[in-house]
């Protein structure tokens, strides 16, 4: 052999790896990306605005008070539902089919989240905070908005998936990537409601 | 026009495979195979590239000639020459680099490259081309609603983007923001596929390092626009909601911030630049590995190299922004960044020429397109550096260096790379070999014009001549006669370079009438999608010849073989080397 020549090593006739993910998984992980850095981008406009606030006072002293407190109790009910989702999506991953009970549980309480916060929207747009009645009011309803339009194609998802596994054809792939949305949809609300609420 | 004829044969190709979907021109538009999906996207950009030629051509004109009655488009006026300068920008970027780039050769060239039948989700990728599709149209539509187009700059910056009072065009500019926005929805749906057919549908044996070098570019690059994408989406959210109801995000009156836009616009467009640059990159790389007959050289590094380049491209934005009125000190911070991410592309540039260095090397267009890419980005490239140093940019921002300095990256990325990648998989993608002459002879009345057009910017960028001025004579200090032969030549080598596109045209419909057959491999490479038939079936092998893979796509003259090349599929002899 000249110098300098490459040995290339022999490989036998190779089979096809394993994967690290499903298909799915892997896609809808992605998603979840984009749809994080789309909510950073979100919450770096609203620090910034509330950073440029008139002698730094935050909330505008005329506006609407956020309800803190009755929120909290939105929040513990979405909370919650996420865990009765991963409790019963690692059951069907361990292949118990009777989850069912559980699936629906989480997507009643996801939707209980949902309708308690459009109750809570409907007060305060009594009381004055509306989209453009300041850059609080815009904030507010475009960021958590935009996360409740989420919940509402992630509650949509999760229905879905509980229809599909009442007739048995759910596969543990489908319910992975469903759940994992709304694992997403859970996990970001704390921050908002953190950011946005407080 | 030419193409669409040709495409549709290839839809022909496809339609005994198919299953009982809809009918005709219907049944085309709901394939599910990415080479049909890669050839919509592909032809679709082409289109667009037109109109966006078009569009440089009326403004060029008028540049040159102020006030003449330009043929085929009439006087300008200066709401007009803005809306042709802004959705020049636009369509060149969004509707031209990354759909024939990434989205056309992309879809192309990830399962063929990989060894997979199709992408992994199918369905997901002609949503994809769906709305990529009803984008264009919202862009084109914009264009001709009352009041024109959004005229603001394809950087749309507000006040101006924000309030139809300063603008003039409450229509042409919330369509414009919900065109882009709807293209990039289409090519996240399309990342997603890139990176998950990647990951999981690779040939039996197909390590991360047997991958071909254009599809790692093309995936890193799906990954960069994934992740700075969002804000930027966020941002196009509460521009709609200022445009339409009022809000006042970026309107400082109301407590907002227009710089905020800014930032968010930059995040995503500076490492934007590296989503349509990559693939051109990776483009540019297999061919001068195939005509130069040699390995590439480094491919690990150019791999690591690529990913930190990726990362590096997030903590650049603000160089765009130094006159901004941001803090002197960020700038410095940027100042620093951006003259450190000029380090992994000069690298880059390195190992092609260390790739090329000691090979047997073929002049045919697709190699001349590939060397003339490294050339003219290297000249992008380094004037990217005096822009990046925050002291030397108060003088130059926003002058014609910077248009300049942009073209000589946007052009060979989006033109001559989709030239390049053109010629060099044509024969697969229509199973005709193209006339090696007349590609020729239109690269060299593409690339001499360009240049022609290009430099005297430059010249006239140090010279002090601003951007997006409808009518220099306006400026006595910018009126001076040479200036104005500056711009002529320029308008000029512009019109010569648009009359040379008719030689691809007639080249492209004489291969496909007259042009001989393509064999499997015409150009004798490694990679995958050159070991089944050109155009490759549905499916792209018969089900019992998938692809296996035994090596790297870049074994090229290895010692003691006959052939100069060593397909990434031929199993290797036991025992040997
Ligand atoms: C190698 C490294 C590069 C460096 C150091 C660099 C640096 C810069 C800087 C500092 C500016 C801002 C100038 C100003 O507005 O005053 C700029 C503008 C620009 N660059 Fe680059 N650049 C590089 C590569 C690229 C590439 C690869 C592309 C495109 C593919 C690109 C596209 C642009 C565009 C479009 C603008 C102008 C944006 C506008 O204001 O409309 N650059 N570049
Ligand atoms: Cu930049």
């Amino acid at each position: 052999m000249t110098a300098g020549a490459r040995i290339i090593p022999f490989r036998p006739r190779p089979r096809r790896p394993e994967k690290m993910m499903s298909n799915g998984v892997l896609g809808m992980l992605l998603a979840v990306f984009v749809e994080v850095m789309l909510f950073a981008g979100f919450i770096s406009g609203f620090l910034i605005v509330k950073a440029r606030a008139v002698g730094s006072v935050w909330p505008p002293p005329d506006q609407p008070r956020l309800p803190f407190e009755r929120t909290a109790v939105n929040t513990s009910f979405l909370i919650v539902s996420g865990i009765v989702l991963l409790i019963a999506h690692r059951a069907y991953q361990r292949g118990n089919k009777s989850v069912g009970p559980a699936l629906l549980v989480a997507t009643v309480l996801g939707a209980a989240f949902v309708a308690m916060q459009g109750v809570e929207w409907v007060a305060l747009l009594r009381e004055g905070l509306t989209l453009t009645s300041s850059l609080y009011g815009s904030l507010f309803y475009t960021i958590i908005g935009a996360h409740a339009v989420h919940a509402v194609i992630a509650i949509g998802l999760l229905g879905w998936a509980w229809l599909r596994l009442q007739s048995g054809r759910l596969p543990r792939e489908h319910l992975s990537v469903v759940a994992l949305f709304w694992y997403f949809v859970v996990l970001i609300w704390p921050f908002l409601y953190f950011q946005v609420y407080l | 026009m030419v193409e669409p004829a040709v495409d549709l044969t290839h839809g022909q190709h496809h339609d005994d495979h198919a299953d009982h979907g809809p009918q005709g021109w219907l049944k085309y538009l709901w394939s599910t195979d990415h080479k049909v999906i890669a050839m919509q996207y592909m032809f679709t950009g082409m289109f667009m590239a037109l109109v966006g030629g078009f569009m440089a051509y009326v403004f060029r004109m008028q540049l040159a000639f102020p006030g003449i009655d330009v043929p085929g488009f009439g006087m300008v006026s200066p709401g007009e020459y803005n809306a042709l300068v802004t959705n020049h920008g636009t369509i060149m970027i969004f509707w031209v680099a990354m759909p024939v780039l990434l989205a056309a050769f992309g879809n192309y060239l990830i399962p063929l490259m990989v060894g997979a039948d199709d992408m992994v989700f199918p369905k997901v990728n002609r949503l994809s081309f769906q709305v990529f599709f009803v984008s264009t149209i919202v862009i084109l539509a914009s264009l001709v609603v009352e009041g024109g187009g959004f005229a603001g700059a394809w950087t749309a910056y507000p006040p101006l983007s924000a309030d139809s009072t300063y603008n003039l065009t409450p229509l042409g500019s919330t369509l414009w923001v919900i065109g882009v926005g709807l293209e990039f929805v289409a090519f996240l749906l399309g990342g997603i596929n890139f990176i998950t057919t990647l990951m999981n549908s690779r040939a039996p044996g197909m390590r991360a390092f047997d991958v071909p070098i254009v599809v790692w570019m093309i995936v890193v690059a799906s990954i960069l626009f994934m992740l700075s994408v969002g804000p930027l989406l966020a941002g196009a959210i509460m521009l709609i909601f200022d445009q339409t109801i009022g809000t006042g995000f970026f309107n400082p009156a109301m407590g907002g911030d227009p710089i905020l836009w800014q930032h968010l616009f930059w995040f995503f467009g500076h490492p934007e630049v590296y989503v349509v640059l990559l693939p051109a990159m990776g483009v540019v790389i297999e061919i001068i590995t195939t005509f130069a007959r040699k390995k590439v050289f480094a491919y690990r590094t150019v791999i690591f190299t690529v990913v930190a380049t990726g990362v590096l491209s997030f903590f650049v934005w603000a160089h765009h922004q130094f006159i901004a009125g941001i803090d002197p000190r960020m700038a410095n911070i940027f100042t620093i960044t951006t003259l450190l991410i000029s380090v992994p592309i000069a690298e880059l540039c390195f190992v092609y020429i260390a790739t090329l260095y000691g090979g047997s090397i073929t002049l045919n267009t697709p190699m001349l397109w590939a060397l003339a890419f490294v050339a003219t980005f290297l000249i992008g490239g380094v004037t990217g550096i005096f822009l990046g140093a925050a002291g030397a940019d108060i003088y130059f921002h926003d002058t014609y260096f910077v248009l300049a300095h942009f073209h000589y990256t946007f052009f060979p990325i989006a033109i001559i790379g989709a030239f390049a990648a053109i010629t060099y998989w044509f024969p697969k993608m229509f199973g005709k070999m193209m006339d090696d002459r007349l590609g020729k002879i239109h690269f060299w009345g593409t690339i001499i014009p360009f240049n022609m057009i290009f430099i005297p910017l430059f010249v006239l960028g140090m010279g002090g001549q601003h951007r997006r001025i409808y009518n220099y004579s306006h400026f006595p200090e910018l009126a001076l006669d040479w200036f104005q032969d500056m711009r002529v030549l320029a308008t000029g080598s512009l019109l010569v370079m648009l009359a040379f596109q008719s030689v691809f045209f007639y080249n492209w419909y004489k291969t496909i009438r007259h042009g001989p057959k393509a064999p499997k491999n015409p150009w004798k490479a490694n990679s995958l999608e050159w070991t089944t038939e050109s155009p490759p079936p549905h499916g792209n092998w018969r089900p019992d010849e998938m692809p296996v893979v035994y090596r790297g796509p870049y074994e090229y003259s290895t010692p003691d073989r006959e052939d100069d090349y060593w397909p990434q599929n031929e199993p290797s002899p036991r025992g040997s080397a």
